[in-house]
């Protein structure tokens, strides 16, 4: 792109002047200048910002703690949730048979039977629930910093039909031996806790030992809570409709373990074990009704004790809490979705940078630009670059209002904001902005190609927009979706997801729902590299074509 | 079209003593102008490079949007809960989008051009100009989206029975003799007519081709992506039932009319309502300002 194409006749030093800073400030010059274009960026951040505003503060949701009680709305209505020791929110409901163990020490239990119940919500109230476990029942030793709910804990359990797992921290999980509990195959589980760290074994006969994970659980206190849980989450079964997305029907649910061969040693200060019902029913959801409606069928949460063997029934989980806006009990909202309102943006922003390109074909005014700076090439960089820092601009400006003010809204409006840590947070507020800039990097691009500003803002916007329209329309299968979500622009969009999917949580993983199947800057990647082949085309083209 | 003068010039020096001869007249005279309106443009937008390309392209995204759609839905056993006459009319979704390239293009390049002023010096009446135009781009629009349409059920109906669409499944083949198939695809067809419309109107009251098909496809694609994020199932269903693409694409349901928002013909006549209001409201701006 060098010596064939400037003219041999300029002396050295005019090529200073032919600089690409100067080739940057003719273009900003062209952009300021234009009262329409600097009007569509304010325009596309305001858009953004209200349109934002208009989805966090519309529709307040109501609630009522008992039939008898009056109704609440809005942030009365907002329950307390546990916050893990990673910032997350998170579920800690189970019941709990435990003893203070001071110092170091261990617990070793043999579970030979797992059983569960489960209510549907085509089951009538009272009437009795049905025999089964759900994927992730849980029942196993588990030993908690306290028994408040959100604290730090590690845990060896069964599960219902994911085998041997150890979880710690809510948000940890490690796979051990697989298969179900049966009295003919039981499985023998130990916790060992030496200082912070706590390691998980497993064992299929009592006598060989597997160990499944060691995990350090910073400021673990001297005097922690040890013994053995169990806890069920809700079930559900997702039923498809024809059009706008699927809908959840499932209910509580509660499993039974049986334990023997319990030995925990080490200091114990109380020897005696006591039942608790850890998180109640505050964290809402999941099981709030497993009790009550388990008093039907004749079981509850609770302990039973004989002859060294233990029953421990419980119903809720010891997880992340996601944003499933099927399945969970109060509204929850995530932190991106006051920025919807970037469609809006996008489509002012796409327009405008068409246009940055096509004004000049349409006024002749491009003849003039390449006369001045003949190298083509450059002059297009140029375009895309001052394209690209003014919407950059203008989406972080619209991005870090509507963040904080959809939330307060939001939280005003009664839905319980899933925290995320600052720099989640900021990479959702910067990668919007970014989204929006390499956005109209591709619309400069396409506009050159295209040279027409109505069929170049339409293909860009098609390829951004659409796409994810099909992707969270529930018109499509679920493969499709994810696919579309892949491979084309729209999948950019993932960098504003603040929440991970996690597979020990059942939940509606799909993009209707927010989640993207690629990670957020893989995401962002394919938008850049889709932007980065036009700008190549775009190059060519401008280079091979009369102007 | 300033190679056809004759025959304004003619119609133009014609109309104006016609008038004060009564009212018949001056309807034979409207009539003739209309005629020779309609000419004028269909002369423009048949001339023009871009149409024969942008009456292909709604065919292919509609029959390949659609056929990937179809190709890509499996029905294993009874029960999918798909609406399969909707499922083969998806590519609707994306040919809206050239449509709505070639309406706006029909008015905008005048103006970019500066053609307008000689449309208006050869056809001072404007609201006459305009409702030429939309008759052209509509018809041009209804044939090419006949054609998409039967193409897309046709590979709808391939794609799907041999995907376990079957009559053993609960879903026999897509026909037109079926009344709710009828409906979608007749509905379809104007869907794609009022898109036209609506974009034509948007275009004549903005007037530049970015800004005008900015306009469009926010209007349109917008509100799938807020109904599906806001709150109230109230609000949800405003949206669905007053915005323009949700209401007008309800026309595709086949199958659990029910429980849609809006019914069939109610939402495209929610779509008609909007197109008729772009229309007019870019008629009485063409007329009240200068061009």
């Amino acid at each position: 792109m060098t010596a064939q194409v400037t003219t041999p006749y300029r002396p050295p030093r005019e090529e200073a002047r032919d600089g690409f800073a100067q080739l940057l400030r003719a273009e900003w010059t062209k952009f300021r200048t234009v009262r329409g274009w600097v009007i569509g960026m304010v325009v596309a951040a305001l858009v953004t910002v209200g349109l934002g505003l208009l989805i966090a503060g519309g529709g307040s949701s109501t609630c009522q703690n008992s039939p008898t009680s009056p109704v609440l709305s809005g942030a009365a209505c907002l329950p307390p949730v546990p916050v893990g020791p990673g910032g997350q929110a998170v579920t800690d409901q189970f019941y709990f048979v435990r003893q203070p163990l001071a110092g170091n020490g261990s617990i070793t239990v043999r579970v030979p039977a797992l059983t569960g119940l489960y209510a549907n919500g085509a089951t009538a109230v009272g009437s009795p629930m049905t025999r089964g476990l759900q994927p992730w029942s849980k029942a196993g030793v588990i030993i908690q910093a306290s028994t408040r709910p959100g604290s730090a804990y590690g845990a060896m359990m069964v599960t219902g039909r994911r085998g041997v797992r150890m979880q710690d921290d809510y948000t940890h999980d490690t796979a051990g031996l697989p298969g179900a509990v049966s009295a003919a195959s039981p499985r023998w589980l130990r916790l060992t806790r030496s200082g912070d760290t706590l390691t998980g074994y497993d064992s299929a006969d009592g006598t060989h030992w597997t160990r499944v994970g060691t995990v350090r659980l910073a400021g673990l206190p001297s005097t922690v809570q040890a013994g053995l849980f169990a806890t069920s989450p809700a079930h559900s079964t997702v039923i498809s409709k024809s059009f706008g997305g699927g809908s959840t029907s499932g209910g509580p649910s509660l499993d039974t373990a049986v334990f023997d061969h319990v030995s925990l040693s080490g200091t114990s200060p109380g020897a005696a074990w006591t039942g608790d019902a850890v998180g109640g029913q505050a964290t809402g959801g999941a099981a709030s009704s497993g009790a009550g409606s388990g008093a039907g069928s004749g079981a509850a949460e609770g302990f039973h004790q004989a002859d060294g063997r233990f029953t421990v029934t419980g119903s809720g989980d010891i997880a992340p809490l996601v944003f499933d806006p099927a399945g969970s009990g109060f509204p929850t909202s995530t932190i991106e979705r006051g920025l919807q309102g970037a469609f809006a943006g996008l489509i002012a922003v796409v327009v405008v940078a068409v246009m940055f390109i096509t004004a000049e074909y349409r006024r002749g005014m491009i003849r003039t630009t390449l006369a001045a700076s003949p190298r083509r090439g450059r002059v297009l960089a140029a375009k895309a670059i001052v394209a690209g820092a003014v919407t950059f601009a203008a989406g972080l400006a619209a991005a870090l209002v509507t963040v904080p003010l959809a939330q307060r809204l939001d939280r005003a409006k009664g839905s319980y904001v899933l925290p995320v840590t600052s720099l989640t947070e900021i990479r959702v507020i910067v990668g919007t902005a970014a989204v929006l800039a390499v956005a109209a990097v591709l619309a400069v691009a396409i506009g050159t190609v295209l040279r027409r500003s109505a069929g170049a803002v339409t293909a860009v916007i098609v390829v951004i927009v659409l796409p994810y329209i099909l992707g969270i329309a529930s018109v499509l299968p679920v493969g499709a979706e994810n696919w579309l979500l892949r491979v084309t622009p729209a999948a950019a969009f993932a960098v504003q997801q603040s929440l991970p999917a996690y597979p020990q949580v059942n939940a509606g993983y799909t993009p209707t729902a927010g989640y993207f199947p690629l990670a957020p800057w893989a995401g962002f990647a394919v938008l850049c590299a889709w932007a980065a082949l036009a700008l190549a085309l775009a190059t060519v083209l401008l280079r091979r074509r009369d102007a | 079209m300033s190679q056809a003068p004759p025959a304004q010039r003619a119609s133009l020096l014609g109309e104006r003593p016609a008038d004060p001869d009564g009212p018949q007249n001056a309807l034979q005279a409207g009539w003739t102008s209309l005629r020779e309106a309609l000419h004028a443009e269909w002369t423009k937008l048949r001339t023009l490079p871009g149409t024969i390309w942008l009456l292909a392209g709604i065919i292919a995204a509609t029959v390949a949007v659609s056929s990937a759609a179809t190709a890509a839905m499996s029905c294993p056993s009874r029960g999918c809960s798909v609406d399969p006459a909707k499922l083969s009319l998806t590519g609707i979704d994306l040919s809206q989008a050239v449509v709505a390239i070639l309406a706006v293009a029909a008015i905008s390049s005048e103006y970019s051009t500066g053609m307008i002023r000689s449309t208006l010096t050869a056809m001072p009446r404007r609201t006459t100009m305009l409702a030429a135009k939309a008759a052209v781009v509509t018809g041009l629009v209804l044939a090419a989206g006949t054609i998409a349409v039967l193409g897309s059920l046709l590979a709808g109906r391939l794609f799907l029975s041999s995907h376990g669409f079957t009559p053993a499944h609960g879903y026999p083949s897509l026909s037109l003799g079926d009344g709710p198939v009828l409906r979608a695809a007749a509905g379809s067809v104007l869907y794609l007519a009022l898109i036209a419309l609506l974009s034509l109107g948007i275009a004549t009251i903005i007037r530049d081709s970015g800004a005008a098909i900015g306009t469009v496809l926010g209007l349109l694609y917008l509100s799938p992506i807020i109904a599906a994020v806001v709150r109230s199932p109230h609000w949800h269903n405003d949206i669905e039932r007053y915005a323009p693409m949700s209401a007008g694409l309800a026309i595709q349901a086949t199958t659990g009319l029910r429980s849609l928002p809006i019914s069939p013909w109610a939402g495209l006549g929610v779509l008609a309502a909007w197109a008729a209001a772009a229309v007019l409201g870019g008629g009485l701006l063409l007329r009240l300002r200068d061009a």
